[in-house]
């Protein structure tokens, strides 16, 4: 039966590497305005990962200005995600970072993974 | 021209449309499925096509094995509508179908407005669909065993503070007193729920995947997993949105 549905799903983008929490990216995202489409580009930190075929997602937590969190989820097979760019891994020991929700500033930095 | 097609419920995903929408959908494996009967004002009445899907035990190779799997799977009365029972000095006239089918587990009967040049034995898949058609889905939705009325009828909960016990869920008043002294009949209240007929209409279909028998319509679908559901045009087809 799960083989009948995965017949059915994308295939994985080869555009997106291998994602683990506490990775720093930049996801390029393809935005529809009005009847153009453009790139835009959402820096931030992996802080869940959640796996699933057709369903499996990531979300990417950023710092925007005046300090106001914003996290954005995105499809991980979805076509409107075009890329993802790894810029530097982190060392966490958890596969959910939510308690970066709760930091900010320097307690908000991750180290990197050596 | 038949529409319509038996299949079993195979679980829910979501696809990609053209636009990159995810787009919710429940995958279902209809078919093969072979015309059983034909039914006609002048045989039965109205108008209906009988159709049967899944074939009993294809794996089986050995033909006796599979007669006698298929002997315990379905009554002689049965056999004998799928004219799978040969003919003998003893029945020599059993039932002749215009082209043979296998043992089928399920038959399900679709009412459509003409017959004609439909014939028996025919295979119908999941080609007779495509993309966009709008479909109803039939099919027998999750029992829920003994439920309450909020459950069962929507109804709200009671408070649970101001004084109140063990009368959060409590259906309230079901009627008067001694005038007139009974509770009215068809009053909502307790009881079993699920397990029963239920049509999800205007679905569109998403997939058509023929290769694997497999259709993918949007949104959810009555009954658990493995459901055997049917699969026919919409009844009430609503202005194209």
């Amino acid at each position: 039966m799960d083989e009948l549905i995965k017949s059915l799903e994308a295939p994985e983008n080869p555009n997106i590497p291998e994602l683990r929490p506490g990775d720093s990216v930049k996801v390029h995202a393809l935005i529809v305005e009005g009847d153009r489409e453009r790139v835009q580009i959402f820096p931030g930190t992996v802080i869940r990962i959640k796996r699933g075929g057709n369903n499996a997602s990531f979300t990417v937590r950023r710092i925007a200005s005046h300090g106001i969190g914003v996290e954005r989820t995105f499809l991980l097979r979805s076509p409107r995600v075009e890329k993802v760019e790894v810029l530097r891994h982190a060392h966490v020991r958890r596969a959910k970072l939510y308690f970066l929700r709760g930091r900010t500033g320097r307690k908000a930095q991750l180290k990197e993974k050596r | 021209m038949i529409k319509g097609i038996i299949g079993k419920k195979i679980g829910m995903t979501q696809v990609f449309d053209e636009n990159g929408a995810a787009v919710p959908v429940t995958v279902i494996q209809a078919g093969p499925c072979w015309v059983t009967q034909v039914k006609t004002p002048g045989s039965d009445g109205y108008s209906a096509i009988q159709m049967g899907y899944e074939e009993i035990a294809p794996e089986i190779t050995d033909e006796v094995e599979r007669s006698r799997k298929v002997e315990r799977r379905l009554s002689k009365p049965e056999r004998g509508h799928l004219a799978l029972l040969e003919s003998s000095d003893k029945h020599p006239n059993r039932k002749q179908l215009a082209n043979p089918v296998p043992p089928l587990r399920i038959l399900r009967e679709f009412r459509v407005d003409r017959v004609d040049g439909v014939e028996t034995g025919t295979i119908v898949t999941v080609d007779v669909f495509s993309t966009g058609d709008l479909v109803d889905v039939v099919g027998i939705s999750k029992g829920k065993g003994f439920a309450g009325t909020i459950k069962r009828h929507g109804f709200r909960r009671q408070p649970k503070t101001h004084g109140q016990s063990d009368r959060e869920r409590a259906p309230g008043s079901i009627g008067s007193t001694s005038t007139p002294g009974r509770v009215k009949k068809g009053m909502r209240m307790a009881g079993r729920m699920g397990g029963e007929r239920v049509t999800s209409q205007n679905l569109e279909v998403v997939v058509v995947d023929s290769e694997r028998n497999l259709l993918a319509v949007k949104g959810s679908v009555p009954g658990a997993k493995g459901g055997v559901v049917t699969v026919r045009p919409a009844v009430k087809q609503a202005s194209m949105r």
